[in-house]
């Protein structure tokens, strides 16, 4: 199983000079394993991996943790539903009462967008998950709803042993009884235990957590924290604020883990970066991806 | 242990915070989390318990008629609950841990999380005029 972040940015796209290094692109992940090409997230950084993708690639499957913009909007830009050759599946979180289908329509809809998706080549096809395991391919997949506003899910896929846990969006604190002492209690406990490596929302400081309860989001600080009750191999810090530069990511990292010894790796999440799980997590970082 | 669901442990959260006794339980009846107000009612700490099985915890809850008699399982609101998945309402009286029979009043309902997953019960107590 290897990943490739195309975006890890979070809210809004975020593109300019100061912003080189960790990238401007929302939300998106591409997971490939032999043939199986799965996506995490539409976001932004969904338009630049279209084009990147394989001619010949017949089926692609895209997992929506949730329907928020900064997780939807690069779908209507994404080339291969526009082409007939390629089938493209949709997995998103039900809801109490509106279908997936319906609710991705409203985006692909004016005067959000021109196009409707019965006019794409292919229908996607689109599959409502909550708490369950499934199969794409080779890759085992768990899902379940954790802690954030509007129906939101967050994905673990297994393959050959490894473990990829992806929580880009996740409110630590509110989602948890007693954080972080009690996993049994803690929102995204059974997506993220010994995973190899931990994707999950660092978009604050300690400091501007306190303003922002209940937004959905956690601190830096309480990402490590989590990874440390669920014991990760790797934990990469998502969803950065689109207001923070490269310069912002790399001193809250250093705040976070001063006087900290933690018995995993921590690293801020950045777009290009890709991770071979067949090379215990080697992690490389593409000169021409950004 | 595997990690409780999302709509449990955010239901324990809403309970911790409320000065009204409430319970928590699970589909099979078995008692996840009682608040500090319960504890009044029950006689017990959460903190000495923990969750308790469902043969545990009704052993010390009896809840009777005003003349001291067992109430069947089934007229309990909670029962109820976890059997119709219905909310459910009603008074009966309990001896607490210091013997004093105190008339209560339960309000119980369902905890159905998306989509239609079934998932236990909340009761919320309230004593009433004897």
């Amino acid at each position: 199983m290897k990943a490739k972040i195309w975006g890890c940015r979070g809210s809004l796209p975020a593109p300019g000079p100061e912003n080189y290094q960790y990238g401007g692109n929302t939300s998106c992940i591409q997971v490939t394993h032999g043939d199986t090409c799965i996506i995490l997230d539409a976001g932004s950084g969904i338009q630049r991996l279209g084009k990147f993708l394989s001619p010949n690639i017949q089926e692609i499957h895209i997992l929506l943790t949730h329907l928020h913009i900064d997780h939807t909007m690069g779908l209507g830009f994404f080339l291969p539903l526009y082409n007939p050759q390629v089938k493209v599946h949709l997995w998103g979180p039900s809801s109490a009462c509106e279908p997936l289908l319906n609710r991705i329509r409203s985006y692909f809809s004016p005067p959000l967008f021109p196009v409707r998706m019965n006019e794409l080549p292919n229908h996607p096809i689109i599959h409502e998950l909550s708490n369950e395991d499934f199969m794409i391919g080779e890759v085992k997949i768990h899902s379940e709803y954790i802690c954030h506003p509007d129906p939101t899910l967050g994905y673990r896929l297994t393959a050959d042993g490894a473990v990829l846990a992806y929580l880009p969006d996740h409110e630590l604190q509110l989602g948890s009884f007693d954080f972080p002492n009690d996993p049994e209690w803690t929102s995204g406990f059974e997506i993220a235990k010994s995973a190899d490596i931990l994707f999950h929302d660092g978009s604050y400081t300690a400091k501007e957590y306190s303003g922002k309860i209940g937004w959905g989001h956690s601190s830096v600080r309480d990402a490590i924290a989590f990874a440390e009750i669920c014991k990760v191999k790797k934990l990469a810090v998502f969803h950065h604020e689109p207001t923070r530069s490269d310069e912002q990511i790399d001193q809250m990292l250093k705040d976070a883990l001063r006087n900290r010894k933690l018995t995993f790796e921590v690293e801020m999440c950045a777009e290009g970066s890709e991770y071979d799980f067949e090379m215990a997590i080697q992690r490389t970082k593409s000169a021409d991806l950004i | 242990m595997p990690a409780q669901p999302l709509e449990l442990i955010l239901a324990r959260q809403f309970g911790d915070c409320l000065c009204i006794p409430f319970f928590l339980v699970d589909p099979e009846g078995n008692l996840l989390f009682y608040n500090e107000a319960a504890e009044g009612i029950f006689g017990l700490k959460f903190t000495d318990t923990g969750g308790m099985r469902v043969e545990e915890w009704t052993t010390v809850f009896k809840p009777t008629d005003s003349e001291g008699n067992l109430l069947a399982p089934e007229e309990l609101p909670l029962v109820q609950t976890l059997t119709s998945r219905r909310p459910a309402n009603g008074s009966f009286y309990i001896d607490n841990i210091k013997g004093e029979r105190i008339k209560i009043t339960v309000s119980s309902f369902p905890v159905e999380g998306r989509p239609n997953r079934y998932l236990g019960a909340i009761a919320m107590f309230w004593k009433s005029a004897t």
